[in-house]
């Protein structure tokens, strides 16, 4: 059993692509959670230590970085759940994104999969004329639905092996946004994004894996939308067909 | 230490898919061109199957059934997925197919391969 | 060519399915009634139904096989592009000569 009057060792990493492990020791507080050790350590330690965060309470996923091996939202994560059986919390920024400094990385290729995969709604021409009666229970509706509640965290991302084996892979938030696009009965930009979706780095590269499905933190399942976009994308190619 | 998203089902059924996958796919040619033979006559095939009796050789023979089973068990998990709206239950489904691939494996050596 | 690619390899896995539960349920009745080589020859011998069947499961496998590795390889090595397309369009047809070759093999055994 741990003491839990001793104080928590935290590997943290330092630098860029290349970089260490530096250790610290940080004081433990009951319910403590991974933000609350890393904000102490750059307030009281080290203030050169370079992290992200901003809400504090699990709505905008800046906080998101890999804990113990886990890519996790640090601020709604206990430092107990965290660490379960090991003894030391360690700390690395998200796997697959370019390391910025520490802990922070570079989220520009992120958004750039997310607009090459046609992630933006698609007005039509006539607005104002062109009003849309949705019902919520719509299969289409309920598909979209499932997977609108994707705040950006990157998380899938990180977790994705596709990703880190094929590095022009759109990925899995871009994808399960493209669906969601895709059952957006209002939306009139679909010819070009199944285009995106269905090209060499599109949606046939998800091996269901399924690590983007277990990590994100909103219970979301980008497995299953790349699998709508798949069944579209195969649609398309018969209906293509003379 | 494995990585944590390497501790999960999904991936672990990915990888046997692909590493099956890529088993068989190595030794198809092997398997064509060992049947090929019998087109030379009885003779140097039966030469070559008196080789296959080998311990080590069955044991490969055998795996390569057991990877086939398993390759088509998992092969169709992901068309499940990629087809059907319920849900996958991974590790269940998972075992499922393990187990399957393995049933075969089983099936085979109880007849006596 | 993606699109196409990936709907091949669907279709060719729903052939596989229904060949290779086939070839699967021969092997272990063949193992279970102890027979040799020589025993299944003579039931596959001029025999037509086992020679379309198996050319149909050489097919797909000629399809399916390849387009698996290609994705293999693409991401777990360096290689990638057109020389690798057509490697594994040549890997293809060496598994359906020698697949067909092998049937037919069989079929006059």
């Amino acid at each position: 059993m741990t003491d839990t009057d001793a104080p928590l060792a935290v590997e943290v990493w330092r630098g860029a692509a290349a970089g260490r492990f530096q250790t610290f020791q940080v004081a433990r507080s009951a319910n403590q959670t991974v933000l609350d050790v890393v904000t102490n350590i750059q307030r009281d330690q080290d203030p050169t230590l370079a992290y992200r965060f901003a809400c504090r309470v699990g709505m905008c996923g800046s906080c998101a970085m890999v804990v113990n091996g886990r890519p996790r939202w640090t601020c709604r994560t206990r430092v107990a759940a965290a660490l379960g059986a090991a003894s030391v919390l360690r700390l690395e920024p998200l796997r697959n994104f370019t390391v910025v400094r520490d802990l922070a990385v570079d989220m520009r290729d992120f958004f750039d999969k997310w607009q090459a995969a046609k992630g933006h709604f698609e007005p039509s021409a006539d607005p104002a004329a062109d009003f849309a009666v949705v019902p919520p229970g719509s299969p289409q509706r309920q598909a979209a639905d499932a997977g609108i509640e994707c705040i950006g965290c990157g998380i899938c991302h990180s977790a994705c092996d596709v990703v880190a084996w094929d590095r022009d892979y759109l990925g899995p938030a871009a994808l399960n946004r493209a669906w969601t696009l895709v059952n957006d009965v209002r939306d009139r930009g679909n010819a070009a994004r199944m285009d995106a979706v269905s090209a060499a780095s599109g949606c046939h590269l998800c091996h269901t894996h399924m690590s983007c499905t277990q990590f994100c933190p909103k219970g979301l399942a980008p497995t299953y939308a790349i699998a709508g976009l798949k069944r579209a994308m195969v649609a398309r190619a018969l209906g293509r067909k003379p | 230490m494995i990585r944590a998203s390497h501790r999960q089902p999904g991936f672990l059924a990915a990888l046997l898919h692909r590493l099956s996958g890529l088993a068989l796919a190595l030794f198809l040619p092997l398997h064509f061109l060992a049947l090929g033979l019998a087109l030379n006559g009885a003779a140097p095939l039966d030469s070559f199957l008196a080789l296959t009796r080998q311990p080590l050789v069955k044991l490969a023979e055998w795996a390569l059934v057991v990877a086939l089973a398993t390759h088509m068990a998992l092969g169709l998990r992901v068309i499940a997925i990629e087809l059907l709206p319920w849900r996958d239950r991974t590790a269940a489904t998972v075992s499922t197919c393990v187990g399957a691939g393995l049933l075969v494996g089983l099936l085979l050596l109880l007849n006596g391969a | 060519m993606t699109a196409a690619l990936f709907l091949a390899q669907r279709l060719s896995a729903a052939v596989l399915a229904v060949a290779v539960t086939m070839h699967l349920a021969t092997i272990i009745h063949a193992a279970r009634a102890g027979m040799t080589a020589a025993d299944v020859f003579s039931r596959t011998r001029g025999n037509v139904a086992f020679l379309i069947l198996y050319g149909i499961f050489v097919l797909a496998v000629a399809v399916h096989a390849p387009i698996g590795l290609r994705n293999v390889l693409r991401e777990w090595t360096p290689w990638r592009g057109r020389g690798l397309d057509i490697a594994l369009a040549a890997f293809a047809l060496l598994l359906l000569a020698l697949g067909l070759r092998a049937a037919l093999a069989v079929f006059l055994a």
